[in-house]
């Protein structure tokens, strides 16, 4: 119960999670009508779980290294620290990321308690956040060449483009679930892992283990996200912020999950490293961000019209002041927890 | 999921195909029976005018059918507006097939021999406008990259008929052979008429380029 208490900071980090960045995977697809929300937010919750559970532990595992939280008490705080960083930033209207936040209060319980910071992983962290968008943007001028090859090219009726845009935008936006359930559970969950006292359980066939548990209980909390709060952050980004064709929105969401999914697989990750090539490293990175470098790869690929520079400035600032932000807060919030609520923060 | 959206789509697919089908024939009947006119087959030409309005209620129809299916089916979220801006554009050639036949046999216009040749070339002209535009309506639906090709050859045909309305006018308004300013007047108003159909055709082709440019991805 008292796990259960604590873990409240991460699961309000997961409703947060599923009321914003799951939008971005069925934004114009539910505000066009095109996918009915039902249809949509039992997609995301079903995949989103899917990949949490069975591929969330490469990036929860660079999180461990860059700062191994070792007391449920600062586990909280951190996740804490993380969510009121979203929250204000939100309410500023500035771009913000769970990925950066909890990278920020991270960093702050490292200071607070003394241990020390490993540059080379910060390095890493950091430069896939620089990375992700570049690489959305570009998977997304690919993407966009080859479906605009189509378009041209092939006699396809506007029926059956509307069709297969259709199913298509299911079938990306499972995938885009399954992602961002594999990468950014990290964020939600991943500071629990070697403090939470939940225990491993067993469905019949399927094994659940300590942390897949609390995965499940992390996903289950986006879930909730998504079908309290995401619809009119779904209406927001297909009519406002995003105003583009389902084609282009399907591409978008292709876009940044392929890229949300790179940064997660284990698999590839192995392939790689089995061709001898480099492996891409298992960072959690802003889905919100790769979606932002997809609609600007696309503007880029029409020829440089809809690339707004204020809106990538405004991305360079949420890298540094997110983290900044989480760190201070987190610390503020370390020092009351160990020194008026008595709990100990750190071992 | 799939099956259903596949068979609306089919369905819808059929009918916008008809519907163009219809407006095709319906400017096929008003070139067969205005040649009819003007070479002077009146019997044949008040005969078969009943033609002219069962393929109006035809196209009505379709399109009523098509507008009912669009949006229950929720088809085309994005498209749906220009395509029944452009379905509905294409309803009034057809209306303007029977408004001109039906004033042809009312009203009874007196070709002379100097201007008959014009008059043929100024119907042929401008039904050839209204012809590539269905055709460009068509690719619109079918295959994107063609429809510019037919909103030029609209344009190259209406400014031909242009020419040749102003030719008829000159003529008209210069001959002797008409003492009575009223016939001038009512020549005039025939070969507006006729002219229409290109200025109609242009007018829908640009709304078609617009909405060419929006369909792209």
């Amino acid at each position: 119960m008292t796990s259960l208490l604590f873990i409240s900071s991460g699961l309000f980090l997961g409703w947060s999670l599923g009321a914003n960045d799951a939008a971005n995977l069925f934004g114009t697809a539910v505000s066009t009508k095109m996918v009915r929300f039902t249809t949509a937010a039992i997609i995301i919750s079903v995949f989103v779980i899917i990949g949490a559970v069975v591929s969330g532990a490469g990036t929860t595992e660079t999180l461990g290294t860059l700062g191994a939280v070792n007391t449920l008490p600062g586990s909280f705080i951190v996740a804490l620290a993380a969510g009121i960083t979203v929250y204000l930033m939100t309410n500023y209207e500035l771009p913000v990321s769970t990925t950066q936040s909890i990278v920020g209060a991270i960093i702050g319980w490292n200071i607070f308690s003394g241990y020390n910071t490993e540059l080379d992983v910060l390095t890493k962290i950091v430069g896939t956040w620089v990375f992700s968008p570049i690489l959305s943007a570009l998977f997304a001028m690919l993407f966009f060449k080859f479906a605009q090859y189509i378009v041209n090219n092939y006699s396809i009726h506007l029926f059956k483009i509307d069709m297969y845009t259709r199913i298509g935008l299911i079938l990306v936006g499972a995938f885009g679930a399954y992602s961002l359930g594999a990468n950014n559970i990290a964020n939600v969950m991943g500071v629990f892992t070697k403090t939470s006292a939940l225990k491993g359980i067993e469905f019949g066939f399927i094994t659940l283990s300590d942390t897949q548990v609390l995965f499940l209980l992390g996903g289950i909390s986006i879930s909730v996200g998504v079908f309290t709060y995401s619809k009119r952050v779904m209406t927001t980004v297909g009519k406002s912020i995003f105003k583009i064709s389902p084609v282009a929105s399907l591409i978008v969401v292709l876009s940044s999950s392929t890229v949300l999914f790179i940064f997660a697989s284990e698999g590839l990750r192995s392939i790689l490293l089995s061709l001898g090539l480099p492996p891409l490293p298992l960072v959690p990175v802003s889905g919100s961000q790769a979606v932002v470098g997809a609609v600007m790869g696309i503007g880029l690929a029409k020829g440089g019209r809809n690339v707004n520079y204020r809106l990538l400035g405004k991305i360079g600032l949420g890298w540094i002041l997110t983290p900044l932000l989480a760190l201070v807060i987190a610390y503020i919030a370390l020092f009351f927890m160990q020194n008026v609520f008595m709990h100990q923060v750190y071992l | 999921m799939k099956k259903f959206v596949f068979n609306k789509s089919k369905e819808l697919e059929k009918d916008i195909d008809e519907y163009l089908d219809t407006v095709e024939e319906a400017l096929l009947i008003f070139e067969r029976d205005i040649n009819r006119y003007f070479n002077g087959h009146y019997d044949l030409f008040e005969e078969n005018l009943d033609d002219i309005l069962d393929i109006e209620n035809k196209a009505d129809d379709i399109l009523k059918d098509i507008k009912y299916k669009l949006y229950t089916y929720m088809l085309i979220p994005e498209a749906r507006g220009d395509v029944l801006t452009l379905l509905e554009n294409m309803d009034n050639e057809v209306d303007l097939c029977k408004k001109v036949l039906m004033q042809f046999s009312i009203e009874k216009p007196e070709i002379r021999e100097f201007v008959l040749a014009e008059f043929k070339d100024l119907s042929k002209q401008s039904l050839n406008s209204a012809e590539e535009l269905v055709k460009g309506v068509r690719t619109y639906f079918e295959e994107i990259s063609m429809v510019n090709d037919y909103v030029n050859k609209v344009h190259f045909y209406e400014h031909e008929a242009d020419k040749i309305e102003e030719r008829i006018k000159r003529k008209v308004f210069n001959s002797e052979d008409i003492d009575d300013f009223c016939k001038k007047v009512h020549l005039r108003h025939f070969s507006e008429r006729i002219a229409y159909f290109s200025d109609l055709a242009e007018e829908i082709s640009e709304k078609l380029s617009v909405a060419t440019i929006k369909r792209s991805i």
